[in-house]
Order: structure tokens, then sequence, then C-alpha cells
């Protein structure tokens, strides 16, 4: 599962970066490499434009993950060119910002917006997976989460919305129950549709989450 | 005797819809009902019908009770969670308001506020099972109701769906939730729509067939291809084709098709939005 993300306009980045006169820029060798939308080439482009824009690039680096401590050896290797800069532009996921933030005083802005957690499924296409509900319940959906899947997130079958199999919201999408259907019915599993689901905990994913592994998480909260 | 009464009695029912403002001037709302009135049992309140802001079913049905018509108030998981649903639930009792119909609703992004947050806490099945949860006298949370409300409890189902069995599961969850009379989605077909009725006999439950009357062959070919679980046969759209005066061939379908229904199911739903006229001519001409 990856982050899925895709770059501002270059006009929302020239606002964010207003009173910022020099740059360093910060690119993820993960999930934004995978997107294009952070790894080696979009960092170098965003330089170009950057300087098109009258800005001093400082230096750059492509960090193999943001998201993780690698971060802090990575602000130490470019000490120099970071204390040259206003600021750190990083084509990274909104995690990928928030961990680099935890290692450096200076201002982060963001150069992409963090969609979903997802995964390509062809050259291109990405497709979210998982809304991380707190309560799978993959276990009588054949494999296959209306929770995500189903724009509406419904738990007791289709809504009446999909036509000729596609979903209300995008003729582009399967209706996610009609999916679960044929598999379940596949699968000789449609006694899982007869049972009434009841109301979904919202609380299980409150947010921000938070989890202990020794359960005391509740008092957090 | 109001709807309830008159479906446990066996009466064949009269019902129909009328879509709130978007504004304050109920002028039109009040002359659409009127062209109803002493015609139909009960008269659906829209809940900002396909996601597009509007008056609220709410009001709109405590102003049909004020006008002295039975109103029946559509209620959507869209754009209310558990707490302001039960609460709605609750004040339309307290209005005077006892018919529901409980829906899942349409997406945001189908409507005209496309960036609004989609709520969708409950969905229909959950929102039956709340709605007779308070008639027990308590909430959702187990908390004891200062005076409980009593419901008819309805929902919808859509006879001619791309998956039946699914539809037909959802309905029997419907049932085992509380629901208590059904108003389907458009029906054209009685022959197809007498198969879905053998199907769903074991469920027990009233079930009023869904009228949308045609305007034009335009509007039949438009909702074969953009409108879910509606399928108009292409004889019809042929015959609204060649008709000269297209209102009265909607008029003729529609009443061919109640007297094709009417030995099937417990009552009509007549939708002619904005043509309330033509709901009073059909009702008229099938001799209901």
């Amino acid at each position: 599962m990856k982050a899925i993300t895709k770059q501002k306009g270059l006009a929302e980045i020239e606002r964010l970066l207003e009173k910022e006169s020099s740059v360093f820029l910060v690119g993820c060798g993960t999930c934004a490499t995978m997107c294009h939308t952070g790894g080696k080439d979009e960092v170098l482009e965003m330089a170009r434009r950057l300087v098109d824009l009258g800005k001093t690039i400082t230096g750059s680096v492509v960090i193999p993950t943001v998201c993780d401590a690698q971060d802090r050896e990575a602000v130490s290797e470019n000490v120099k060119a970071i204390d040259e800069a206003d600021c750190i532009l990083v084509m990274a996921c909104a995690y990928g910002v928030q961990t680099l933030a935890l290692y450096t005083d200076k201002p982060v802005y963001p150069a992409l917006d963090t969609l979903f957690m997802g995964q390509e499924m062809s050259p291109g296409v990405f497709s979210e997976v998982c809304v991380q509900c707190g309560e799978c319940v993959l276990g009588w959906t054949g494999g296959i989460c209306p929770i995500t899947a189903c724009p509406k997130g419904l738990l007791n079958g289709p809504c009446g919305g999909a036509k000729n199999g596609k979903c209300e919201v995008s003729s582009a999408r399967d209706c996610a129950w009609e999916v679960i259907y044929e598999r379940l019915s596949q699968q000789g599993k449609l006694d899982n549709l007869r049972k009434r689901r009841s109301l979904r905990n919202f609380s299980a994913s409150t947010q921000p989450g938070v989890y202990l592994l020794d359960g005391k998480d509740g008092d957090l909260k | 005797m109001n709807l309830r009464e008159k479906l446990a009695a066996g009466r064949f029912v009269i019902t129909c819809e009328v879509g709130p403002p978007k504004g304050v001037d109920v002028t039109e709302m009040k002359r659409s009902a009127e062209r109803v009135r002493g015609k139909v049992d009960a008269v659906n309140v829209t809940d900002q019908q396909s996601s597009v802001m509007r008056l609220g079913s709410l009001a709109g049905c405590c102003l049909l009770n004020q006008w002295g018509m039975e109103p029946v108030f559509q209620i959507t998981c869209r754009d209310r969670n558990r707490i302001a649903l039960q609460s709605d639930l609750l004040s339309a009792y307290a209005l005077g308001i006892e018919n529901v119909l409980c829906l899942t609703g349409d997406y945001v992004t189908l409507g005209d506020h496309p960036q609004a947050k989609p709520v969708f806490d409950l969905d229909s099945v959950s929102l039956i099972e709340t709605a007779r949860e308070l008639e027990n006298g308590h909430d959702l949370a187990g908390k004891e109701l200062n005076g409980a409300p009593r419901f008819f409890v309805g929902a919808c189902v859509s006879p001619e769906a791309d998956f039946i069995e699914p539809q037909i599961m959802k309905m029997e969850k419907k049932v085992e939730a509380g629901a208590q009379f059904f108003q389907t989605q458009a029906i054209y077909d009685a022959r197809k729509f007498a198969d879905f009725m053998s199907m769903v006999r074991h469920l027990k439950v009233p079930v009023l067939a869904g009228i949308v009357v045609l305007r034009s062959a335009a509007m039949g070919r438009y909702m074969n291809e953009k409108a879910a679980g509606i399928r108009v046969p292409e004889n019809l759209i042929d015959e609204m084709d060649k008709a000269s005066d297209k209102a009265a061939k909607g008029v003729e379908i529609a009443v061919r098709t109640i007297t094709g229904v009417k030995g099937l199911c417990q009552g009509v739903h007549i939708i002619a939005i904005g043509q309330e006229k033509r709901t009073s001519d059909i009702i008229d001409a099938a001799g209901l």
C-alpha cells in the first residue's frame, strides 16, 4: 500500500512560496517516485520551474523514504544547503512533510496533495484500497471493501443507484456491491449478504488515530 | 383513515410526491398539492432530491399537515449523522408526521453542492431500524426517551434493478429491520412487475408501484440511459414518439400500467413532477 499523491498546481506552489526567495527541495524515492510526483525527475523539473519564478535553489535531495528517520541523516548531510534556504519544499506525501518537519526548524511546504492509501492497478492508474476504518469487514465481503469501494460506504448491499453495473457517482467505476455479490455468489457464500449489518462504529477510526500496543490508547481518544 | 389504516384495511392506496422549493416561496408547492387534494391518500415530500439543496422535507411535511393533507416524510442518510436523523425523526412525530420513507440518498456529487461532505453514517436499513428503536422508547445509545414516537415506516425498492437478487435481499433486510410499506422505483412493464411481486410475496408487506409519467420519447430514452433501476420498454418509447398529444399519451400509458398492476400490489405511487394536473387526470382515468 502506498501513499497516492498528485502535484499541486504551480500557481498554488507559487502562492505558498510567496514570501520565500530561496528553496531546498526534497523528493521521495518510494511512493512519490511511483506516482511520478516527487522522484528524481520531478524534483529536477520543479527546480527548473522555481528558477523560472525567480527563486534560488540551494540544493535538493531524494530521500529513499521521507516518512521515516532517514530524514535525520539526510538533513545533516545537506545541512549547508538547507541553512542557506529560506524554506524546504517537500515533494512527498503529507506524512513525509510532517516527518521531515520533526528534523528541521526551517519552514516546510508541501508540493503534493495526498489523496489516499492505494496501489497502482495498471500503469498510471491508482486505486484506493483501504480507508482505515478500524473495523475490517473483508471477512464477509469476499475480500472486496465496500467501505472503500462504495462511495457511500454501505454495509447492507447496493443503494439502487447503479446503472449497467456502474456506480451512480462515476460510470467509470463498477458498483462495489455488484462486484461483491458476484464474488460471493461464485464462492457460494451469498448468505453473508442476508445477514443484516448494524451500525458502523465511527469511533473506531476517530481522528486523530491513536493506538498503543498495551491497549491503553482508550485514554488518549 | 390514514395511510397505515387504509393499507391495513386492504384499500388500494394512491400516493404522489411534491418537491419543496429552492427558497422560501411555497406558493407553487401549495398549488401542486392542491391539484391532488382529495384524490391521493398521502403526499411524499422529497428530501433535497438529487442532492440539490432546497427547503427541507420536514418543513414541507409540516406545511402539508397545515394544509390538511397527509404527508410522507422522505428522509435520507446523505446529510445527517445518527444524532441528527434521530432528532429529525422525533421532531417529525412531535409535528404530527407519522409516515417516514427511509432512504440512503443520492451521493452529494450528483447535486449542486458537489464539494459538500457526504455523511452516510447510517444506511437505509439501519435508518429503518433506528425509527423502530425510537418507537421502543429508547435511542440508538440505549438512552430512554421521554415519550416515544409511533411511525409508519416505509422504504424503497427497485424492481427493475440490474441485479434483482441483491435488491430482494436488501428488501428482506428492510422488512426484518421493520419496514411496513414499500414504494418502488418507476416500473413500466406490468408483466415483469408481476414476476417481481411473486418473488417478494413471502415478505407480506404492502407495495406501492412507482408510476413515473412519461412526457416524451426523449424522456424515456434518457431514463433508459441514465436513470438507475428504470427501464422503459421500446414499444412505449415508440408510442410516445408517434403520439401527437404527448401529454395525453403519457397519461394513457400511466393508466394502462396502473390497470396492469392493480391486482398485483397494494397501491401506486405516482410521480409527475411539476405536472400534478396529470396525476389527477391519471387517477380519474384509472378509475381509482
